[in-house]
């Protein structure tokens, strides 16, 4: 298994690498390079140019105020996911971070690089989606920036042109008396998950929950964000409104069978997950010390 | 507007430096050369094994500037100007076995060897991170690795094993 050629080109600025995308349709980005690399071993995909970024050290940032964390290209998951500030202001990176492969992948894997690479069985797409995250992209037409919920069009495939690279990914602070949690069912460590919900809880002063909304991947074509609120009228979260919180997303996700599991398993999976995340992130809204609770 | 900068073709060859274990190389290779593969036949070291070739075997795992990636998901063009260590550099001076590789012998870590290579880089990189892991600690610092004899329990013993001569040792 090895890659078909490719003419290679490691630009020293950001310009250069613009222009070679400018220039070339068929060119592609070598950032990570854990999702592209296997695809050009496999010769699922035949760049004609790789444009590596690797020598674009300015891109290798996480930069995090009270407003949000602004992560760079060259950001690896493993950067991000041992980021302290991040951690505060935006936990659910973290607590993803922790489920995308193994930490050698994400010794090199770049946490922008999987957003674009826009697979719904994967983990940071479903987040961004769920957090309303952005991403910076640049070309030589300019700038511009894209909302999370206009940037998965469809299977492997996102809404950042041929022309323009993917600079920055900007993902919002958690907001006050605001938990979030994640997990997955995977076949087997690491592996991609046969079904994975996260979520976020929001709760009022009195500590009734206001809004819930889940995040769900590998049970639909791109990532999946339903708004379980309704489930929660009393503001409780009993084993009643969980269970109806659970009925949402078995009705509301649409799963396909494969050689890993059926999809009514899937489906069965996401009221299960759902059950179980909302409750753990409804635990760290109303906890005392928000700092402890994650 | 910026002039692009030159592109070569497809099959040319690439000029690459970088050290591995602590020895500096220079190769020429084309850009697709995988550096799992530059590693067995440019640079001649065949420790680092080749097992699925997509990332999901472990068998190939070097370190890079200390931490542990898989070689067979770079290109050994992108890696210019990078200290890498190879299960050849994890042995101690004068032909003795390193912290890991003698708990393995210990405790029967192996039996084939093939995912070996990659089992002992992973396990160095990971108790320089956590000196003193637990048992779960130790399943979960192997579990990007995959093992088709062992069954597992006695890489987990090995783990525990070398965090031992190692705070014997002094810590390596």
């Amino acid at each position: 298994m090895k890659p078909a050629p490719f003419s290679y080109v490691r630009p020293s600025t950001l310009d250069e690498a613009l222009a070679v995308l400018a220039a070339d349709p068929h060119a592609k980005v070598l950032a990570g390079g854990q999702s592209l690399v296997p695809l050009l071993s496999m010769r699922l995909a035949q760049p004609s140019t790789l444009v590596d970024i690797n020598g674009l050290s300015e891109l290798a940032y996480v930069r995090t105020d009270e407003n949000g964390v602004r992560i760079g290209a060259l950001a690896r998951h493993a950067d991000v996911e041992s980021d302290a500030d991040a951690w505060r202001v935006q936990p659910l990176l973290r607590q993803a971070l922790r489920l995308v492969a193994h930490p050698t992948i994400r010794n090199r894997g770049t946490t922008l690089g999987s957003v674009v690479h826009a697979d719904a069985a994967a983990e940071m797409p479903a987040v961004v989606s769920l957090l309303g995250a952005q991403v910076l992209v640049a070309s030589t037409d300019g700038r511009r920036t894209i909302d999370a919920a206009d940037l998965f069009i469809g299977p492997l495939e996102c809404a950042v042109g041929t022309h323009e690279l993917a600079l920055e990914l900007q993902v919002p602070a958690l907001g006050r008396r605001t938990g979030s949690a994640v997990d997955e069912v995977a076949r087997r460590h690491g592996d991609y998950a046969l079904c994975g919900v996260a979520a976020v809880v929001s709760v009022g002063e009195s500590g009734a929950i206001e809004t819930v909304r889940a995040s769900y991947l590998s049970v639909s074509l791109t990532p999946l964000v339903l708004d379980l609120s309704e489930a929660f009228v009393d503001g409780s979260a009993s084993d009643a409104n969980l269970e109806a919180a659970a009925e949402i997303a078995t009705a509301g996700v649409d799963p396909e069978t494969d050689i890993h599991a059926t999809a009514d398993y899937r489906r069965h999976l996401a009221g299960v997950l759902t059950r179980r995340v909302v409750r753990d992130a409804y635990t760290r809204a109303v906890a005392p010390d928000p700092e402890g609770a994650r | 507007m910026t002039s692009q900068p030159e592109i070569l073709a497809s099959d040319a060859l690439h000029h690459v430096t970088f050290t591995v274990n602590g020895a500096a190389y220079e190769i020429d290779v084309p850009a697709r050369r995988l550096l799992s593969d530059a590693l067995r036949q440019d640079v001649g070291l065949t420790g680092t094994h080749v097992g699925c070739e997509h990332g999901v075997c472990g068998a190939c795992t070097i370190l890079m500037d200390g931490r542990p990636v898989r070689a067979c998901l770079l290109f050994a063009v992108s890696v210019q100007g990078a200290s890498l260590t190879t299960v050849e550099g994890l042995g101690e001076p004068g032909d003795r076995l390193g912290p890991v590789q003698q708990a393995f012998k210990e405790c029967h870590g192996l039996q084939c060897g093939f995912c070996t290579p990659g089992f002992l880089t992973t396990i160095t990189a990971g108790l320089r991170e956590n000196p003193d892991p637990t048992e779960e600690e130790a399943r979960e610092m192997i579990a990007g690795n995959l093992c088709r004899c062992t069954g597992y329990q006695n890489i987990v013993k090995s783990v525990l094993r070398a965090a031992e001569i190692r705070r014997e040792s002094g810590g390596a």
